[in-house]
């Protein structure tokens, strides 16, 4: 035989098999359903490859590292300022919250403490990119049930919230702000009142929100005891933030193991749902966008005076060895574990970030379920691709 | 009946061929405009199209270049004769239901006596062209977004069918013509000056109706078959082009159908009240009270359409056969109890 009749025969086997593959997967009933790496209710390209006996999932599991990037690996050639520029693009829709671990582990191993004025500042802007992130789920959980209305208020007013962000750092989305012991600037003149009264707006949003969706019949049909996670479960997958929160976990990082900031100054609450289901997962993240503007509307009140910048070196060299810190970020826990060897740049970073964790329950979740409800999880877990993939 | 014109048969079939086919793109071409570009931005807080012409009217004729634009795209795998036909039955669906739709006492393409159900059976044919187009399409989204229209098509048919069942009684027809008729002559408890639009009467059996027409619709809270962010546009999903226009003008189309459906059994149709029915300046008129009308209800539709989050499947099925209909059955119980009795 020469080698043409050879790929010949060989396409036609192929070819073949293929038909076999469409008539048994028709045979049997079950039918394999990529959902993703380009779907719309990934925002991202997470794929969920599912098994399905007509529209009820039999295993669901979720491939990632469709956009891994290497930030790990990156970081380690680079010095320390140079690495909040990457760790500002791990979780995007709130990337101040994703500069201040790495600052303070830094800062931890430099033995080095930020004046009293730059970690209210930072509580502040933390506190803002939360309500930035978490405004654009509560509007995006709508979207993913089929309301579009959510998402465009969603949008609409998250802008004010980065245009304060913009306004004190430069960035919209990656502000590129934190310094090992301090912050870059300080608060531009005039920046508290609007602030302020931003905040009165997105609580004005929330508002807007619990009228939409969390009061309506459908939006309710539709998340109740959908997705229920019991609290034993969501602690051995490891889920933090309001998903552990929503299983009637009260853990909360920014009370049990503040790492300095000024949340132990305000006077606030954690919220819990005993639920666990995807409704459980909305409501706690709506009433935890209104505690966070509540948060900075108390800690506008008392900033203190002084300077900005503790004395640090102007290069930056951090002494060897080893710390861990992680902090309440929007989506969860998200810690830093640097090593550091004496060099300008760390010598081994890892980086526990949320959604890697919360992702992880999406085969235990997902059985049974239908494929409709495959997308309100996904949605309620709410999860920011860059975070699973950085 | 008097006639407007005299006219030779074929030139009378001519004329009324040349309208219904420009009837339901303009058709649908207003609803667009309307509702989805304008009414859904202002209640979304979003500019809407207002670059293009006048207040972004000339956005219509730019996405309709668009689409023509696009290149035929058929998937490898596709049947491809099937893939190619189904969206022309699903629009031969919408556009035989102009056929019976009345905008005046002989404004009308084809008074058939059975009217009602002509309109009812050839609504349903669209279901055929979209589980054709899913299953042809050899896409596994296209796939489950035909077979939940099927489903969902095929259980909101009976509430809709019931619901009219209740005119029907109420008007004694068949007829669309004649249900208009019934309504402006009746009486309201011996006053009728505006007649007796069935909405009065059979209000339950217009609730029944839109619930269900928003379902034969596939529209937000029942468009599942769709489904954008799970299925990611269901049933036309490997649809580009051209034919993806069709399906597009299929679907208002068959909005502003059903809405007219709805005006003419429920509203009293082209009739103003003070005018004797048979009329012939409502030949003029009408079609405007109905344009109106249909606007009303129309706005109705999409106002859900804009407001609702999606049902789930099971949700939608439970909804029609525990709720709907055995409303329905129990509406056409008490309207001919009361037919008997008064």
């Amino acid at each position: 035989m020469t080698a043409t009749s050879d790929r010949e025969q060989m396409a036609y086997i192929s070819s073949q098999a293929a038909d076999a593959r469409v008539n048994v997967e028709l045979d049997t009933g079950d039918m394999t359903l990529n959902i993703g790496p380009q779907h719309p209710a990934t925002h991202g390209t997470l794929r969920i490859a599912c098994q399905l006996d007509g529209e009820q999932v039999i295993t669901a599991e979720p491939i990632m590292g469709y956009m891994h990037r290497g930030y790990e690996k990156l970081c380690e050639v680079r010095t320390y300022p140079q690495c909040t520029t990457l760790i500002n693009r791990i979780d995007w829709l709130g990337s101040f919250a994703n500069e201040v671990p790495f600052i303070l582990a830094a800062e931890r191993l430099m033995e080095v403490e930020a004046p009293p004025r730059a970690q209210w500042i930072r509580t502040i802007l933390f506190e803002l990119s939360r309500v930035a992130n978490l405004a654009l789920f509560l509007g995006d959980m709508g979207v993913q049930i089929g309301a579009l209305t959510p998402v465009f208020f969603a949008f609409r007013d998250r802008e004010r919230v980065l245009n304060q962000i913009e306004e004190v750092t430069g960035g919209r989305f990656h502000p590129n702000f934190d310094r090992i012991g301090g912050l870059k600037d300080d608060i531009p003149k005039g920046w508290i009142e609007e602030t302020r009264s931003v905040m009165i707006k997105m609580r004005t949003f929330c508002d807007e929100m619990e009228d939409l969706l969390v009061g309506n019949e459908i939006f309710q049909a539709r998340c109740r005891g959908v997705g229920v996670i019991p609290p034993e479960v969501a602690l051995g997958y490891g889920l933090s933030g309001a998903n552990l929160r929503a299983s009637g976990v009260d853990w909360d990082l920014r009370r049990d193991a503040n790492p300095g900031l000024a949340w132990d100054q305000v006077d606030w609450r954690v919220w819990t749902h005993p639920d666990g289901d995807s409704f459980a997962r909305y409501w706690v993240r709506l009433q935890e966008t209104r505690e966070a503007t509540h948060i900075v509307d108390q800690l506008l009140d008392g900033i203190p005076s002084g300077p900005i910048m503790a004395k640090v070196p102007r290069i930056i060299k951090v002494p060897a060895g080893e710390a861990y810190l992680s902090t309440e970020n929007p989506l969860g826990e998200m810690g830093y574990y640097i090593v550091s060897k004496g060099d300008l740049g760390p010598f081994r970073v890892k980086i526990r970030t949320p959604s890697f964790n919360n992702i992880s329950i999406v085969p235990w979740v997902m059985k049974g379920v239908y494929v409709p409800d495959v997308i309100t999880i996904l949605g309620s877990l709410y999860f920011i691709l860059g975070d699973i993939d950085r | 009946m008097t006639t407007l014109l005299a006219l030779p048969y074929w030139q009378e079939t001519g004329i009324k061929l040349g309208l219904a086919l420009a009837i339901i793109p303009t058709t649908s071409l207003i609803l667009v405009y309307l509702f989805l570009f304008k009414m859904m931005a202002f209640m979304q807080s979003r500019l809407g199209p207002n670059d293009t012409g006048p207040y972004g009217t000339l956005q219509l004729i730019a996405e309709a270049i668009k689409f023509l634009q696009k290149e035929d795209i058929h998937p490898a795998q596709a049947d491809r004769r099937v893939f190619r036909m189904a969206p022309v039955v699903v629009l031969a669906s919408t556009f035989l239901l102009y056929v019976v739709l009345p905008a005046g006492p002989d404004a009308i393409v084809q008074d058939l006596d059975t009217g009602v159900f002509y309109a009812m059976a050839v609504s349903s044919l669209s279901v055929l062209g979209i589980l054709m187009a899913g299953w042809s399409s050899a896409n596994k989204y296209a796939l489950l977004g035909g077979l939940r229209a099927a489903g969902q098509l095929i259980a909101y048919e009976l509430p809709l069918i019931l619901a009219v069942m209740g005119v029907v009684v109420q008007a004694e027809t068949l007829n669309l013509q004649g249900i208009v008729e019934a309504q402006a002559t009746g009486e309201i408890f011996g006053f009728g000056g505006i007649g007796n639009p069935f909405i009065l009467t059979q209000f339950l059996a217009f609730l029944i109706f839109m619930i269900a027409a928003q379902a034969e619709l596939t529209q937000t809270p029942f468009d599942m078959p769709v489904a954008e962010t799970e299925l990611v546009g269901g049933f036309h999903i490997e649809y580009t082009g051209f034919r993806f226009l069709l399906f597009f003008m299929a679907e208002f189309g068959t909005a502003f159908a059903f809405a007219a459906l709805a005006s003419v059994m429920f509203l009293g149709g082209w009739w103003i009240p003070g005018f004797d029915v048979d009329d012939n300046i409502l030949n003029v008129l009408g079609p405007g009270v109905m344009l109106g009308k249909i606007l009303l209800i129309s706005f109705f539709i999409f106002w859900v359409r804009f407001t609702y989050p999606r049902l789930r499947e099971d949700q939608l099925q439970k909804f029609a056969w525990k709720v709907l209909i055995p409303l329905a059955l129990a509406n056409i119980v008490l309207t001919g109890i009361f037919k008997v009795v008064f």
